[in-house]
């Protein structure tokens, strides 16, 4: 992995296919692709899928955008689903009926009302029972397929139809829950969390661990959504790399229980920045909630220190 | 060889999944259901099957694994009761609608609230139009002979659909009773090897199951389902048929006891049959002309062979281990009434709910309502169309 080149991997062939209805400039399709680049070729996969907009863009009857087999089963159970996928893998190769050579790895991918809220439950069973598979939670920080309502990936503040601003909001009120952390709490042998950087190899890299280690992995990339973020579609790049540079995104992994920081920055930049780009946050820069961004900040600082102590920790 | 045993209904479908050998089992613990899983798991334990048992964390995460599952390939099933099948319920209607021919072992037992852990069946009537095929059991020897022809009516190109084998929770589940079973050669033949076409681990040939379907297609895809499960009528007789032929049971959609001069029918399902069996011997040594219709196959649902085999009855009881709460009677009593109009079969029929969430039904209730339908027909006495058995004044 240490060879890797933006320019080698983008000569693969693609497994999700162009033509899908996916918004342009979407973050998740760009998070599918990456992921997918990962998978060695000679290797075939089972793509699954929770309910939202990758599965209702991507495979309208009859036409499907996979190169892979694909199962989109419910919004709240992608988990399930591919458990019971993977688990018919080891059991039609343990009685014979698959070919020797017959590869196959499992990945399914969930926006984060699939995986944080509605789908935890299925989640947690298919990481506590150590199938072999990916899941890959495609984090907008909202249900943006039907239409941007407030998840608990959400962030604080944020303006969501949920939890719009208005005379007596300042937007969502808590803080958003710590998937990674709680998945990697099961005690699962590969968690990572990560966006797209300059030329994706932290993704990239992560996405090939998850899925070449054996047992149950997680992956969790912050996705922007020009819909529900409300910033300039081109500036996704941007975006990412300020989530980055303010901690309000660390990239990490936890291997076998060992969490480990994949980049600090060499100063790290006020939150302001990362939340200016964005419409989602506008109301935090009016005039008399200067106090609101303090909140934000302090909330970063301390889930940055908290990393920080885990990654320092001894195993 | 027959073998001869006693077990109770639970052991009998267990027994019958060993002989299958599936290939995939997810399932959650719920009473009287549980059994199953259990006894399974020790099959697996022992090393007398190798199916691979998936302990899932609740009903929603088997039935959806079950689906994966069988998508994928594998011949599979889970087992479940009561509030565990309302928890599937969203997923019944994507196994039916994808078109999996997966199997579920159904333990009937009343629906919350208030809890109650005993028989009815308003968890399978509640799930009545997910598109499943149903088949309900007397005792466990039909539960047995039910579940070993589950997989080949459900795999059979023409149906292609999930199919649910249900028995009544503890009555039948957990009481034990004489069965004959058939040897393991035996069964394995005549369920044969699950060969899918299509399935997502077909090697080189992938396949998206699951599609948003937009309204230009959905119906017609409906309509296929719907299709499908009236194919599954003929196919649940050819299969009985070949059943017969191994194991000398003969079966159909319904059994008719001693219906064929009887002027007076009652009309049921389950393990109350053997009940109101009784009570027509009695009442038939009294000179009485009574008989039972047993509806064994629920869905897809015979209504002109049912209006056809009531068309000579002076009355009949449409008994329903259900509320349904229409205002109207039971499931049974609205399905059944109906089918007797359309085919222009205009008798007496008087819908009687019974036996609700465990409460007992006996062979002088039976006898009190095969008396009820001769004093109405006879004496032109006024019966509530739609009441209740032994429901305490």
């Amino acid at each position: 992995m240490s060879d890797y080149s933006l320019k080698t991997i983008m000569n693969k062939p693609e497994r999700l296919a162009p033509g899908h209805r996916m918004c342009a400039g979407c973050g998740a399709t760009i998070a599918v692709r990456a992921v997918l680049r990962a998978l060695h070729e000679e290797d075939q996969a089972v793509i699954g899928n929770a309910t939202g907009c990758l599965e209702v863009s991507s495979f309208m009857y009859p036409y499907t955008a996979w190169e892979d087999s694909y199962i989109h089963n419910a919004f709240e159970n992608a988990g399930a689903t591919l458990s019971g996928v993977e688990t018919a893998y080891r059991v039609l190769k343990k009685r014979g009926r698959l070919p020797e050579d017959a590869n196959f790895k499992f990945i399914t991918f969930g926006g984060d009302g699939g995986t944080y809220d509605i789908g935890l439950q299925s989640l947690s069973g298919a990481m506590e029972r150590g199938h072999d598979m990916v899941y890959v939670c495609y984090d907008n920080g909202a249900y943006m397929n039907t239409g941007i309502q407030r998840s608990s990936a959400t962030p604080m503040y944020a303006d969501t139809t949920t939890t719009p601003v208005g005379k007596q909001s300042n937007g969502k009120m808590q803080n958003r829950k710590d998937l990674a952390s709680i998945i990697a709490d099961h005690d699962v042998p590969y968690v990572a969390q990560t966006t797209f950087t300059q030329n994706f190899a932290d993704l990239h890299q992560k996405a090939e661990k998850a899925i070449y280690t054996e047992g149950a992995a997680f992956l969790n990339i912050m996705t922007p959504c020009p819909r529900g973020w409300r910033y300039d579609t081109p500036e996704i790049m941007d975006i990412c790399k300020l989530a980055v540079e303010t901690c309000y995104w660390p990239l990490f992994e936890v291997e076998h229980g060992k969490w480990t920081l994949s980049y600090e920055p060499k100063k790290k930049l006020p939150i302001e920045d990362f939340l200016r780009m964005q419409g989602r946050f506008k109301h935090l820069f009016k005039k008399g909630n200067e106090d609101l961004l303090v909140q934000f900040q302090k909330e970063v600082d301390r889930r940055w220190e908290d990393l920080q102590y885990k990654c320092a920790r001894e195993r | 060889m027959a073998i001869k045993e006693r077990m109770s209904g639970n052991e009998a479908v267990s027994y019958a999944i060993r002989q299958i050998n599936p290939d995939v089992m997810p399932a959650f613990p719920i009473t009287p259901s549980t059994e199953i899983p259990q006894i399974v798991s020790t099959y697996i334990a022992n090393g007398e099957i190798d199916t691979e048992f998936i302990p899932v964390e609740s009903e929603h995460s088997a039935m959806s694994a079950t689906i994966g599952a069988e998508a994928a390939g594998a011949r599979s099933l889970t087992a479940t009761s009561s509030a565990g099948l309302a928890l599937m319920w969203e997923e019944l209607l994507l196994a039916a609608s994808n078109r999996l021919p997966l199997a579920l072992a159904l333990v009937n037992r009343t629906l919350s609230g208030p809890i109650n852990i005993n028989c009815d069946h308003s968890d399978g009537m509640g799930a009545r139009d997910t598109g499943w095929i149903q088949i309900y059991a007397e005792n466990n020897q039909e539960a047995y002979d039910n579940f070993l022809q589950a997989y080949p009516i459900a795999e059979n190109p023409n149906v292609h659909l999930p199919i649910m084998i249900c028995q009544d929770g503890f009555i039948t589940s957990h009481a034990v009773e004489n069965i004959e079973l058939l040897e393991d050669e035996t069964v394995r033949e005549f369920v044969g090897e699950y060969q899918p076409e299509e399935y997502l681990l077909n090697p080189g040939k992938p396949i998206a199951v699951g599609p948003y379907s937009v309204s230009n297609y959905a119906m017609e895809g409906k309509k296929n389902q719907e299709i499908a499960l009236e194919n599954a009528k003929q196919v649940i007789l050819d299969v009985a048929e070949k059943f017969r032929a191994v194991s000398g049971r003969g079966y159909g959609l319904f059994e008719e006891y001693k219906t064929e001069d009887a002027e007076y029918i009652m009309l049921m399902i389950g393990s109350a049959a053997g009940t109101a069996k009784q009570a027509v011997d009695d009442l038939r040594d009294q000179g009485k002309k009574v008989g039972v219709l047993k509806l064994r196959v629920f869905r897809p649902f015979p209504a002109k062979e049912i209006a056809e085999a009531l068309r000579h009855a002076k009355a009949v009881a449409i008994l329903d281990r259900c509320e349904s709460y229409n205002g109207n009677g039971g499931p049974l009593g609205g399905e059944v009434s109906a089918a007797l109009f359309r085919n222009k079969v205009m008798i007496e029929a008087v819908n009687y709910i019974y036996g609700l969430a465990g409460r007992d039904f006996t062979v002088s209730d039976a006898c009190d309502i095969f008396g009820e339908l001769e004093d109405m027909v006879q004496n032109g006495k006024e019966v509530e169309q739609y009441q209740y058995v032994r429901l305490r004044k």
